[in-house]
C-alpha cells in the first residue's frame, strides 16, 4: 500500500521520461505515444483513488527511503495524505485521463512533448498535493508551473500563445521566488523543512513578526497560483491562448491547487500560531469576496470564449477561497465538494468549447451566433454543464456551495449567500448567454467587438476544423465530466467529507500522525460541526441561481429588442476602457499589481499580529 | 546571526522586481527575474551560515567542531536547477517572441494579447 504514495509520482515521471528518451522509435506512431498517456493517468488516477480511500480511517504519512522521524525530529521527507489532499490530487489525474483521451481526435499533429509534459505536469499537481515538506511543496509547484508554461506556449508559430506563455511565467515565477524567500525565513527561525514539525515549532511561541512575514511571503506564490485579486491577472491571458484541453487542468485543478496550498499551510503550520484569529478569516473572506465579484463582472462582460471560462473561473477561485477563510469545517468540506464539482462541470464547458473550436473554427461567441446549431449533442451538454456552473441542484456545486453559505450564516455572515447568488447568476448566466446564442440561435448576436474578435481569430490553427461529425472521443469525456458532477451532488458525502475536513483542520492530530506515527482516531475540530446534508435552503438558493442566470441569459440576448435601448446603445461600453486598463497584458503592470497587493495584505497582517 | 547579509537580500529583491517592473526590453526583465531568484540564495545562505565554522564535511577535525548548515546549501543547489529550467524555457520563448513580433518591448507585445 505505502508504495502506492511513491508510484503515483514516479510513474508519471519516469514514463515521461521514457516517451522523451524513445522519441526517435515512436515518431509517426502517435497513438501508441495517446494509449501509453491515457493507460499512465488512468493508472495514476487509481492509485490515487485508492490512496484517498485508504486514508478514509486516518491520514497516512510514507516516509522516503524509511527515513523516519527520531524522537520528534524529522530526518527524511514524507507524503502525508488525507482524504482531502489525495482526493484532489485523484481529480487532476481523473482530469488529465479526460483530456487525453479528448485529445486523442482534437490535434492535427502532436509532438512528442506534449504528452510527456502533461505526464510532468500530473506528477507536479500530485506531489503538491501530497508532499508533507515545505521545500518540496516549493520544488512541486516550480514542476508543475515550468511544465505548464511550455504547454501554454505548445504553439510557437503564433502571437497570443508566446504573450500568454511569458506573462505567466513571469508573473508566477516571482511568486514562487516569494515562497521560496518565505521557506526561507521560517527554516532559519525553526531549523525544520518538515510541515508537521515547523508547526509544532511555531505554535509553542507566540508569533513573532517574522513568522509573519514568513506566512504573507509563503502564500504569496500561492496566491499568484490561485489567481486571487489582484494577482490574477495572468490567468485569463493564458487561458485564453493555452491549448482547449490544458485549460480543463488550469481551470479545474491549477488554481485550485493554489488554494489548497494556502489551507495546508495555514492548518498544519500557521493555524495555532496565528490563533486562528477572525481578523485573519475576514481578511481573507475580503480577498475572497472581491475576487468572486471582480472574476464574475469580467466574466459577463466577455465574448471570447475561452476568457468568459477562464474568468468565471477567478470567480469561482474567490468563492473557494471564502470557503477556506471561514475556517469551519463545514466550510473547508463544502469547499471541498465545490472544488470537485466545479471541475466536472468547468471541464465539460471547455471540452465543448474546444468541440466547437475543431468543429467551426472559432471561439467568438458574436461571430458563431446561432453557427452551432448542428451540433445539438454539444449544444446539450454546454447548456447542462452551464446550469450546473449557476449550482441548479443536483449538480455537486449546489451542494458545496450550500454548505457554505449555511456555516457563513451560521457564523454571522448572512450576507454571503447573496454575494454567492449574485455571482452564480453572473456567470451562469453569461455560460447560458453563450449557450443560447451559439447552440439555438436564439436573441440577437452581441455587438462585434474588435479587439476580442482579432483575439478570437487567432485559434484556428489549434486543431483542424471541417469535419462533418463530432468524434466520439471528443464527446464522451465531457458528458463523462458532467454524468460525474451530478453524481458527485447526488451522493450522500456529507459525513466522510466533514470529518475528513476536521481531520485537515486538526494541526496537533496532524502532528502527532506524522511526528511520532499516532493514529488520531478521533480528530478535535477548532470549531463545532455543524450537519453537513442537503437542506431546503441549499436547494433553494441553488434553484433561484440557476434560475437567476436563466433569466440573465435571456434578458442579455433579447434586450436589444426594447424600444428604449434600440438606438444602437451597447451595455458596458463604457466599461471596454476600464477593463483594458486592468487587464493591459503588459508583464510590468501585473508585477505591480502583485507588489501593491503584497504590501497591502501585509499592512494588514501587521495590524493583526502586530 | 547577524542583520547584514537580510539587508543585502532585501536589496536584490527590490533591485530585481524595480527592474520587472519598469523594464522595455523581455531579456533584461527575465535577467531581473534570475536577480530576483539570486535573493533567495543569498538569504539561504545567510540563514545556514555559522561565524568562525567549517565547511560542512566532517573529516580529520575535531567533534564538536561547529559546521554552517549544509541542508541550506543543498537547498540553494536546488534552487540553481529550478532556476535554471525556468530561465531555459524563459528565453526560448523570447526568442520566438522577437521571431514573431520583431519586437522585444513588452507594452508592444501586449498589443498582440491573445
Amino acid at each position: 500500500m505505502d508504495q502506492l504514495f511513491a508510484l503515483s509520482v514516479a510513474v508519471p515521471l519516469l514514463v515521461a521520461a521514457a516517451l522523451v528518451g524513445v522519441k526517435p522509435l515512436l515518431s509517426g506512431r502517435r497513438r501508441t505515444l495517446d494509449a501509453l498517456a491515457i493507460l499512465t493517468a488512468a493508472s495514476v488516477a487509481a492509485m490515487l483513488l485508492v490512496i484517498m480511500i485508504r486514508t478514509d480511517g486516518g491520514d497516512r504519512v510514507y516516509w522516503f527511503a524509511g527515513f523516519r522521524p527520531f524522537h520528534g525530529i524529522v530526518i527524511g521527507i514524507d507524503f502525508a495524505a488525507g482524504p482531502l489532499s489525495a482526493g484532489l490530487a485523484a481529480l487532476a489525474a481523473v482530469l488529465v485521463t479526460a483530456v487525453m483521451i479528448f485529445s486523442w481526435r482534437y490535434f492535427r499533429q502532436v509532438a512528442t512533448y506534449y504528452h510527456a509534459l502533461m505526464l510532468t505536469f500530473l506528477a507536479g499537481m500530485t506531489g503538491f498535493c501530497l508532499t508533507g515538506d515545505i521545500f518540496d511543496l516549493f520544488v512541486w509547484f516550480e514542476l508543475m508551473g515550468v511544465s505548464a508554461y511550455a504547454l501554454t506556449a505548445y504553439r510557437p508559430e503564433e502571437r497570443g500563445p508566446i504573450q500568454g506563455a511569458l506573462n505567466f511565467a513571469i508573473t508566477n515565477s516571482v511568486g514562487a521566488y516569494l515562497s521560496l524567500s518565505g521557506i526561507g525565513l521560517i527554516y532559519g527561525r525553526t531549523g525544520a523543512l518538515n510541515m508537521a514539525q515547523i508547526g509544532a515549532y511555531i505554535s509553542r511561541h507566540p508569533p513573532d513578526r517574522l513568522v509573519a512575514v514568513a506566512f504573507l511571503l509563503i502564500i504569496a506564490g500561492l496566491l499568484v497560483k490561485g489567481a486571487i485579486v489582484p494577482f490574477h491577472f495572468w490567468l485569463a491571458d493564458a487561458h485564453a491562448v493555452a491549448p482547449t484541453p490544458l485549460c480543463v487542468l488550469f481551470s479545474g485543478v491549477m488554481v485550485e491547487l493554489g488554494l489548497y496550498g494556502i489551507a495546508r499551510v495555514y492548518w498544519s503550520m500557521f493555524g495555532s500560531a496565528l490563533g486562528h484569529r477572525a481578523a485573519i478569516s475576514h481578511l481573507f473572506l475580503a480577498l475572497g469576496v472581491a475576487t468572486a465579484v471582480a472574476g464574475a463582472l469580467f466574466c459577463f462582460r466577455e465574448r471570447h470564449i475561452k476568457r468568459l471560462l477562464a474568468f468565471s473561473t477567478i470567480s469561482h477561485a474567490g468563492m473557494f477561497l471564502a470557503g477556506i477563510a471561514l475556517l469551519t469545517p463545514l466550510g473547508l468540506a463544502g469547499t471541498a465538494v465545490y472544488v470537485a464539482g466545479h471541475a466536472m462541470v468547468k471541464g465539460a464547458l471547455f471540452l465543448c468549447a474546444g468541440i466547437v473550436l475543431h468543429r467551426l473554427g472559432s471561439v467568438n461567441e458574436t461571430w458563431l451566433h446561432g453557427r452551432g446549431r448542428h451540433l445539438r449533442i454539444t449544444g446539450v451538454l454546454f447548456t447542462l454543464a452551464g446550469l450546473g456552473l449557476a449550482d441548479l441542484p443536483p449538480f455537486g456545486t449546489f451542494l458545496g456551495k450550500g454548505w457554505i453559505e449555511d456555516t457563513g450564516s451560521a457564523h454571522g455572515m448572512p450576507w454571503l449567500t447573496p454575494v454567492f447568488i449574485l455571482c452564480a447568476i453572473l456567470v451562469g448566466g453569461a455560460v447560458l448567454r453563450v449557450a443560447g446564442g451559439v447552440f439555438y440561435g436564439l436573441g440577437d448576436p452581441p455587438a462585434e467587438d474588435r479587439r476580442m474578435a482579432q483575439e478570437a481569430a487567432e485559434e484556428t490553427s489549434e486543431t483542424d476544423g471541417g469535419g462533418q461529425r463530432t468524434p466520439l472521443s471528443m464527446l464522451i469525456p465531457p458528458a463523462v465530466l458532467a454524468a460525474l458532477a451530478v453524481a458527485i451532488g447526488l451522493t450522500p458525502l456529507g459525513p466522510a467529507v466533514e470529518a475528513a475536513a476536521v481531520r485537515f483542520q486538526d494541526q496537533a492530530a496532524y502532528d502527532a500522525t506524522v511526528l511520532h506515527g499516532a493514529h488520531v482516531a478521533h480528530p478535535v475540530a477548532p470549531f463545532p460541526v455543524e450537519a453537513a446534508g442537503v437542506t431546503v435552503p441549499d436547494v433553494v438558493t441553488g434553484l433561484v441561481s440557476a434560475a437567476g442566470a436563466l433569466l440573465l441569459a435571456c434578458l442579455a440576448l433579447y434586450w436589444r429588442r426594447l424600444p428604449a435601448l434600440r438606438r444602437g446603445y451597447e451595455p458596458g461600453t463604457g466599461l471596454t476602457a476600464l477593463a483594458e486598463g486592468f487587464q493591459s497584458g503588459v508583464i510590468n503592470d501585473y508585477v505591480t499589481w502583485m507588489v501593491l497587493g503584497l504590501a497591502c495584505i501585509g499592512g494588514v497582517l501587521a495590524l493583526i499580529i502586530g | 546571526m547577524q542583520v547584514f547579509p537580510f539587508i543585502v537580500v532585501a536589496w536584490i529583491a527590490g533591485v530585481g522586481l524595480y527592474g520587472i517592473v519598469t523594464s522595455r526590453n523581455l531579456i533584461h526583465q527575465i535577467v531581473c527575474l534570475i536577480v530576483v531568484q539570486s535573493s533567495t540564495y543569498v538569504l539561504l545562505l545567510g540563514v545556514g551560515y555559522v561565524t568562525g565554522a567549517v565547511a560542512p564535511y566532517y573529516y580529520d577535525v575535531p567533534v564538536h567542531t561547529p559546521a554552517v548548515d549544509p541542508v541550506v546549501q543543498a537547498l540553494a543547489l536546488t534552487d540553481v536547477v529550478v532556476e535554471a529550467a525556468v530561465t531555459a524555457l524563459l528565453l526560448s520563448v523570447a526568442i520566438q517572441a522577437h521571431k514573431r513580433f520583431g519586437t522585444l518591448d513588452p507594452h508592444e507585445l501586449a498589443e498582440f494579447k491573445g
